[in-house]
Parts: C-alpha cells; structure tokens; sequence
C-alpha cells in the first residue's frame, strides 16, 4: 500500500464516520460541525484525485459558507427540543431503506465501466480549466438555467418573506 | 423636539476627508512629548490637602491622641477600623485621661479613604495622611495595628492640647 | 522522503516565524497604540519592553483555566478557539515568504505548499475561521458571547463574498490562481497597485479584509461596549490566548494577502530583487522584504484601529450587501472591458 492508498482509507474511513456522527449525535450544532468534517475529509478526496479547483472550492462553499449559515439558523432556533425528541421506529426503517436503495443504485452505476464527460479534456488534471472550460463551453445553457432556478428562488424566497410584514 | 440632522454633502456621506484627517491626527501624535509618568521611579506630586491611607497622630508631647472612643469604628462605612480600648498607665503625665486603645487595627484591604474616621474623631487622632499605596503580601500584613499606625502617623503639631492641664 | 523533510523543515520555520511575527505584533499594537495616544507603552520587560510577549504567553499560559459551570458542551467549548487560531495558520502556508534559498545545493521555494488554486484555498481555509467565532459564542451558553457569534458569522459571510469578488479582476489579469505566478506576473511587469484599473478592487479588499478579521471599525463581534467582549467573554487562559493569536494571525494573512496580490510579494521593482534568488542572502533580504512590507500594513491595521470609531452593526451590512457586493460585480465587468480594450496580459 502506497503512501496515497494509506491517505485514500484514512480519508474515506473519516468521512464515513463524520457522517455516522452527523446522523448519531443528539444536538444540532454537533451535528453540523461533523458535516463540516465531512466536507473536509470530501475535499481531501478530491485534492487525492489531483482535482484541487473542486477541493478548495467543496471547502471555501460548503464548510466555509453553506454550513455557517446552517450553524446560524440551528443557532436561531431551540435545539432544546430536538435534543430530548425520541427517536421513532418508523423514521430509522425509512431511513435504512432510503440509504439501501441508494446504495444499490450507486452500485448499479459504478459497475458500468467510466465514460468521460463529453467535451472534457481528461490532460488538463481537474485545475480551474478543467472544471470552467466544460461549464461554459459545452454546457452554457444548462449552466446559465441554472443560475436563473436559483436566482428565482431567491427572488421567490425574498418575496414570501416580505409578504408577512405588510 | 425634532432635531433637525444636518443635510450632509456627497463628500461628508463618504467619511472619507474624515477618515484621513482622524488618520493625520493620531500618526501625529506619534512623535509628540509624552505624559506618562515612570510610577515606582518617579512619585506622583502630592499636594497639601492630599488624603491618603488613615493614620494615628501623636500630640507634640509625644502622647497618643486617641482615647478609645470608637467613634471611628461606628462610622466607618466598610467597618474596617478595629478599637480595643485600654487604660492609661497609672500615674503617667496623661493619666487623667483615662483610656487609651490598647490595640488598634486597621484593615488597609477594606479601608476605603473616605475620611469619616477623621471627621468623626473628637480627639483629632487619626487623620488621612499622605501614604497611598499600602501594598502586602498576605491579608495578615494588610492589618495595620496600632504602632505601625502610630509610626506612620507621626506627630501633629498643635496648638491646642486639650488634655495638657487637666 | 527527501520531499517530507523539507515540508517538515518549512512548515517548523514558517510557523515559527509567524508566531514571532504574531507575538511582536501584539507588541507593536501596545506600543503605537500608546504613542497615539501621548503614553510610552510596555517598557519594563526587557529593553523597550521587547520581551513583553514572552511575559504575557507565561502570563496566559500559567493562568488557571476557568471553565464557567454552564457550559454544557465542552467538547464544542475548546473546540473554538483551536478553530479560530489553526486556519489562519495553515493558510500561510499556502503564501509565498519569499523566491527561494539555495542551501546544500538544492533550490528550496519559499514556500510550504505551492498551489495552483492557492488563493481559493486560502480563502477556504481562512473561511474557516468564522466557526471559531460561532462555536465559541454558542457553546459559550450565555447572552454576549451567543450575539456576538451571532453577529459574526453574518458579518464574516457577508464580508467573505467582497472579498472573494474583489480579487476576481486581478486572476482575470494574470490568468492564474497561483500566488506564486501572482508574484511572478509582477516582477515581469509592474505592481499591481500601479495598475490604476486595479484600484477599486485593492480598496474593496483591504476594508473586507478588515471587516473578515473582526478589527475596528468593523469588531462588532467583540464591541466591548454592547457585548462585554463578544464571543470570548467566558474563556480564559490558553483558551483566550488562542483567540488572541488567531486574529493576530489572521490580520497577518490578510497583510500577506495584500502585499503578494497588489504590492509585488517578495520583490522590489530593482535588479537583484526582481527575480529569483540565486544566492542564499538575496533569498533571505527577499523574505525581509516581504516581512517588511507586511509590517507595513499591519501598522495600517493599528493605526486604523486605534482612530476610528466602529459602525453600527447595520451600516456594516448595508455597506456589504448593498455597496461593496454591487461594486465588485461592477468592478469585475469593468476591468474585464479595460483588459479587452487594451490587453491586459
Ligand atoms: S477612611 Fe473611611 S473606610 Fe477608611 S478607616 Fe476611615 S472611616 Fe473607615
Ligand atoms: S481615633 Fe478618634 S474616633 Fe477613633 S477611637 Fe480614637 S479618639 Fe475615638
């Protein structure tokens, strides 16, 4: 076993278990910094597969951002509650048969050899080009509608917030 | 009334000009003369009237002015005066004065120099002189008894001795 | 093998440096600080005082560490002041001290970990930081350190976009994520301060890179007045010293940030420090250089710091949201019409 094979099992042995701690512990705010956790172990993933565009910015939006604003709406709510809820039967059979049919179908796909994206150029080793020149050569439009789904729901959101203060 | 908020000019909503002139005035200040005085080394001056730590005083005679009245213990605010009133020697010059503290304490770490004990006093015995940093290394040293407050206190000159002659 | 060692070696320099950097940066602080302020500042330990950092780490280091009995989760508790003081640490690694050093016969680059995304990643590592902060205030279990993580991890997600987007015309210029080209690029042509296309972004970066280290006017997490001292009202000791060092360490990234993005990095624009040392004491004067012209701005810092008073909460988020994040935008289209026009690159 080579030295990044080493780093491969360290990483993704972490990141499991990150993510067992996301859904095993009690309080919220613990939770969140497991995601945090899990995100950075992901990134460490990446930057394994030499991508480091996509580690730095799975970081710099996730950790860095998303989660921040995560930690400040469980900050703003009473975690209290959640802390003392029972877990129900009903919720772990759901959730064992949502992960299952997950699993399976992630095996199903990984079992089809790899096929690289169109208009990709596998020499460039996942940088900045790589990620960048697909997204906006080959995939404008998809890219763009993108952009404008969230722009509306951000509009939208704004809105509906708005509409109670009148 | 409705104060009325001066219009401000495009230039002054910036806070710039403001900014540099405040950034002119404290890089200013810089190079200028010091005030700061170097403590241990270099005693404050203390003027006439200066109140410090309170003290016993002698009469020009020698003799301890207090009387054990306890006057001072009553009246002081964070009870830090201590009085164990005694007896005179037998046949002394002073013995017609009868009493005496045969101990006096004071307890510097509550003491808080507010003078009632000298205002209080119908012997004029203790007063605030000018000692103003009474530093110890344990509570026990912090309790000033009677001959270190005789000691510092001193001899007050005075013209009128009430006691001499009776 | 010979790749760890060396990665060992900086890393142990580089931090070392740093903390040095860091501790007579305290220093500094105390000292102009009283200068403004008509006083002579720490003058007892040692010479002019100069061994008054190592005092006040004794000093912290001795001291007993309370743990406030409401505290409920320790872990999250000693967890953010680590968090406040590792990420702007690791992210200097990621900033190039300086070209290189010819020692026993290799070219060692002065720099821990060169990057080809080593801005994203510093911004990703220092966006790290906030979590100090946040966790700090909330594990905290008590009203002023709750409400100034609050505060802060609003204003440090807001201030992170500016200053992320502040930058962006100056990768469209080099072309590049590097620091390390970054530097290069300004050694061949000039700074990029005299870029006078260039300017708007340096102001939106450096008032950001105020507001993203929590330092007057924009410490609104720590206003001592409102908040008694924000979110590390309830540590103590060590606990407290590593929030010290963080935002010490953090002002010193940012200063570090500035000068490699728009002052040159490690170069003078004059013969033997406008390219790559080929000998070991023109390596060494460009690490001086650098620390130099980080000096510089961190006695900016200070001096800001001790003049003007700080904004009002919501003028600091009117002055992100609806000001700065406009102008980058603005900013970015506008420089990326100058660099069409008339060529950039
Ligand atoms: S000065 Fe005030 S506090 Fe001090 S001993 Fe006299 S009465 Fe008490
Ligand atoms: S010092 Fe004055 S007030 Fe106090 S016990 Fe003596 S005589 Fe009385």
């Amino acid at each position: 076993m080579t030295f990044l094979d080493t780093l491969f099992w360290f990483l993704s042995i972490a990141m499991l278990l990150s993510g067992v701690g996301v859904i095993a512990s009690r309080s919220p705010v613990t939770s969140a910094m497991f995601l945090v956790m899990l995100f950075v172990f992901m990134a460490g993933l990446f930057a394994l597969l030499e991508a480091f565009f996509l580690a730095a910015i799975q970081v710099l939006v996730y950790a860095g951002a998303v989660m921040v604003l995560f930690l400040f709406v469980i900050m703003l709510l009473d975690v209290r509650a959640s802390q003392q809820r029972r877990v129900k039967l009903l919720a772990v059979f759901g959730g064992v048969a949502v992960a299952g049919a997950l699993a399976w179908e992630l095996i199903l796909i990984l079992q089809q050899p790899v096929r690289p994206l169109a208009g990709s150029d596998t020499n460039l080793h996942g940088g900045l080009e790589a990620v960048v020149k697909p997204l906006f050569a080959n995939y404008m439009l998809p890219f763009e509608v993108t952009a404008l789904l969230l722009l509306v729901a951000m509009v939208g959101v704004v809105l509906l917030s708005k509409r109670d203060m009148e | 009334m409705l104060v009325q908020r001066p219009k401000l000019t495009f230039w002054e909503r910036l806070y710039l000009p403001q900014v540099l002139q405040g950034l002119w005035q404290t890089l200013s200040h810089i190079p200028r003369k010091k005030f700061t005085r170097q403590y241990p080394e270099e005693k404050p001056p203390l003027y006439g009237k200066y109140r410090g730590a309170p003290e016993l005083v002698r009469d020009p005679d020698g003799r301890v002015k207090c009387v054990a009245c306890q006057l001072c213990e009553f009246v002081c605010p964070p009870k830090a005066i201590r009085v164990v009133p005694g007896f005179r020697k037998e046949g002394a010059s002073d013995a017609s004065v009868e009493k005496e503290p045969s101990d006096f304490i004071i307890n510097m770490n509550r003491c808080i120099f507010c003078g009632f004990c000298e205002e209080v006093c119908p012997e004029e015995a203790i007063f605030l002189l000018r000692d103003f940093s009474v530093s110890g290394y344990s509570r026990e040293e912090m309790q000033f008894h009677k001959d270190k407050l005789l000691e510092l206190g001193g001899v007050r000159e005075d013209k009128i001795q009430k006691w001499k002659n009776k | 093998m010979e790749f760890v060692v060396i990665t060992m070696a900086k890393i142990a320099v580089m931090l070392g440096v740093l903390l040095t950097v860091v501790a007579y940066t305290v220093w500094l602080e105390r000292k102009v600080c009283a200068w403004m302020q008509d006083r002579v500042g720490p003058n007892r330990v040692g010479p002019f005082g100069l061994l008054q950092p190592l005092a006040d780490g004794l000093k912290m280091m001795l001291k007993e560490d309370v743990l406030p009995r409401h505290i409920t989760d320790k872990a999250l508790y000693t967890l953010g002041p680590l968090m406040a003081m590792v990420p702007a640490l690791v992210t200097a690694g990621a900033i190039p001290w300086g070209s290189q050093l010819p020692l026993f016969g290799r070219q060692i680059q002065c720099v821990v970990a060169n990057l080809n995304a080593a801005v994203l990643v510093v911004f990703a590592t220092s966006s790290f930081a906030v979590y100090g902060i946040v966790l700090a205030g909330w594990a905290s279990n008590s009203k002023y350190p709750f409400l100034g993580g609050v505060r802060s991890s609003a204003q440090m997600i807001s201030y992170e976009v500016c200053l992320a987007l502040s930058v962006v015309p100056v990768f469209m210029q080099i072309g590049s994520l590097s620091l390390c080209h970054m530097v290069e690029y300004q050694t061949h042509h000039t700074w990029m301060i005299f870029m006078p296309w260039q300017w708007p972004s340096f102001l939106i970066f450096i008032i950001s890179a105020f507001a993203e280290t929590n330092r007057t006017p924009f410490d609104l997490p720590e206003a001592e007045q409102e908040l008694v001292a924000g979110y590390n009202t309830e540590y103590s000791s060590m606990k407290f010293s590593m929030f010290f060092l963080g935002e010490y360490a953090a002002m010193f990234v940012m200063s570090a940030m500035m000068v490699t993005l728009f002052f040159g990095g490690w170069s003078l624009p004059f013969a033997p420090f406008n390219r790559p040392a080929t000998t070991l004491w023109i390596g060494l004067a460009h690490v001086a250089i650098f620390l130099a012209k980080i000096l510089v701005f961190l006695f900016l810092y200070i001096w800001i710091r001790w003049t003007i008073p700080r904004v009002r909460y919501d003028q600091l988020m009117a002055l992100g949201w609806k000001i700065f994040i406009p102008l980058t935008i603005v900013n970015i289209v506008f420089v990326g019409i100058v660099l069409a026009l008339w060529g950039g690159r």
